[in-house]
């Protein structure tokens, strides 16, 4: 099988900044004066992570542990301080929900201002326009402004034009803890539904029993470098055995 | 680079709606809506004259004896410049949410923001055509070009509007300058005044470096006047466009990997 998602060596490195440099008069002086000084903070070292086509892959890992970043990497969202990421073929990001909505437009309009941030044709968002209000449940509300909307509603909008063309790589940051138990149960049918369609999921989340549900193989992450990967269960295992 | 331009082909829909959504915000529980962008030129117009022309007797110029078109010609220009730069200076910071959240080419936003600003000055357009109804300026067949001139100053915006937005991730101070410094451009740049009353050669050369200053004039000859710019003024206003449009993708292109850091 060839790979999805290829990370090799990569290493994101922050600087953070002790006090904000915002204005030229203070980055100026600070210049002068060599006070510009940052505290390095590496998110991720080091790590590679190759991802078959139709493989369900999880991490997991603490806060802080560099899952989120790591996500971030691969959507092309953050650039790697070092290393590359490469993927192959559509990929669909699902970092927050919702995350391209305008609060000022309906919800029928903000669909397809979502779908063409995910980079869909009006053409084929029409065409599957019935297919979201129906998955999201919104029928009644698709000429409403989306800041009267509640979050699980929000969620389930975004949740619904993220997954509607089967995109080759799907990635997943906890989302799946949002909403009422109906709507994650629905979620998962349809991650379920994409992955026996042949897409390569990428998920983070903190529900061990969901990772354990639905992926194959899996990462553990520990203050940004790998501290296990590879199967299912024996990283599953060892990490739950980590958290007692 | 064949890559590329799919990759903006691909996004075009992203730009039309963004551009959309901004023209709807705008006019958003406005009784008149997008008539706004005729009306705001046409009222501002009426004050300038009064105040520039029946108070202070300020002239339009030699070939423009009618001081409201003379303003309005200018004055539309002007107005483009300031909005679309002025938008795509904040766009960055503006999207910020998104560009954390999706991955999307960059240059989208402050592309966007003077696309945005061009809709509003092809509507505001009607605004110079009604003053050509009312005031019976002679129609000449070279108004028929007068895409040109705004080509060339949207050439300028954009390249002008990606400087701005990678200085503003950096240094917020940018955004406070900027609208005094539009000020100043704005009293620059001959729109209420004619270039011709002036007869200090060193002020009128320094004045022409100003390329909005060439920009208002292709528009005036074109629209009002009824000549046809020579190769000169062309090519001033072409290079004077892409200069500003080559420094702005390198530097944003330079810098846009940052972006994300600082905002």
């Amino acid at each position: 099988m060839a790979n999805a998602i290829e990370v090799s060596n990569v290493t994101m490195r922050f600087n953070m900044s002790k006090e904000r440099v915002d204005s030229i008069k203070e980055f100026l002086i600070k210049k002068v004066k060599r006070q510009l000084r940052f505290e390095e903070f590496l998110a991720l070292k080091d790590v590679s992570l190759n991802v078959e086509q139709g493989d369900v892959y999880g991490l997991v890992g603490l806060n802080g542990s560099g899952k989120s970043t790591l996500l971030k990497v691969i959507s092309g969202i953050l650039k790697p301080t070092k290393g590359t990421a490469k993927t192959y073929g559509t990929i669909s990001p699902l970092i927050e929900l919702g995350a391209g909505f305008d609060m000022d437009l309906t919800a029928r309009e903000n669909i397809f201002l979502n779908g063409s941030v995910l980079g869909y044709s009006h053409a084929q968002m029409r065409e599957k326009f019935d297919e979201i209000v129906e998955f999201s449940e919104l029928q009644d509300f698709i000429d409403v402004a989306v800041k009267n909307f509640s979050s699980g509603m929000v969620a389930r909008l975004g949740f619904a034009i993220a997954t509607i063309t089967k995109p080759d790589i799907l990635i997943v940051d906890e989302i799946l803890s949002v909403g009422d138990f109906l709507f994650q149960q629905k979620c998962e049918a349809r991650i379920q539904d994409l992955m026996s369609g042949g897409t390569t999921v990428l998920m983070v989340s903190h529900s061990i029993e969901q990772i354990e549900r639905l992926c194959r193989h899996v990462m553990w992450l520990d203050h940004g470098t790998i501290r296990m990967a590879g199967e299912m269960e024996p990283v599953c295992e060892a990490y739950k055995a980590f958290r007692k | 680079m064949k890559e590329r331009i799919q990759t903006m082909f691909r996004y075009r829909f992203l730009l039309q709606d963004l551009t959309m959504r901004d023209l709807r915000v705008k006019y958003r529980r406005s009784v008149l809506g997008m008539l706004w962008s005729i009306l705001n030129p046409l009222l501002m117009m009426v004050v300038i004259t009064t105040v520039f022309q029946h108070v202070l007797k300020v002239a339009g110029s030699k070939e423009i004896t009618d001081f409201a078109i003379f303003y309005l010609t200018g004055s539309l220009i002007y107005n483009f410049i300031s909005e679309s730069t002025g938008g795509a200076l904040n766009s960055i910071v503006q999207y910020s949410s998104l560009i954390k959240k999706v991955y999307i080419p960059k240059y989208i936003f402050p592309l966007e923001k003077c696309m945005f600003a061009f809709v509003n000055l092809l509507f505001s357009l009607i605004a110079l055509v009604i003053m050509f109804i009312i005031r019976q300026t002679p129609i000449h067949w070279t108004i028929v070009l007068f895409p040109i001139p705004l080509l060339y100053a949207f050439i300028f915006s954009v390249g002008l509007g990606l400087i701005l937005a990678t200085l503003n991730v950096f240094f917020r101070d940018v955004g406070h300058l900027y609208s005094v410094w539009l000020t100043a451009w704005m009293y620059a740049t001959p729109i209420i005044y004619d270039i011709g009353n002036f007869s200090n050669p060193a002020l009128i050369f320094v004045m022409k470096l100003n390329p909005l200053y060439h920009y208002i004039t292709y528009f005036r000859e074109v629209a009002v006047i009824g000549r046809v710019p020579g190769l000169e003024a062309n090519l001033i206003c072409l290079l004077s466009g892409l200069v500003f449009l080559v420094i702005g993708l390198l530097l944003f292109k330079k810098f846009q990997d940052r972006f994300i850091l600082y905002i």
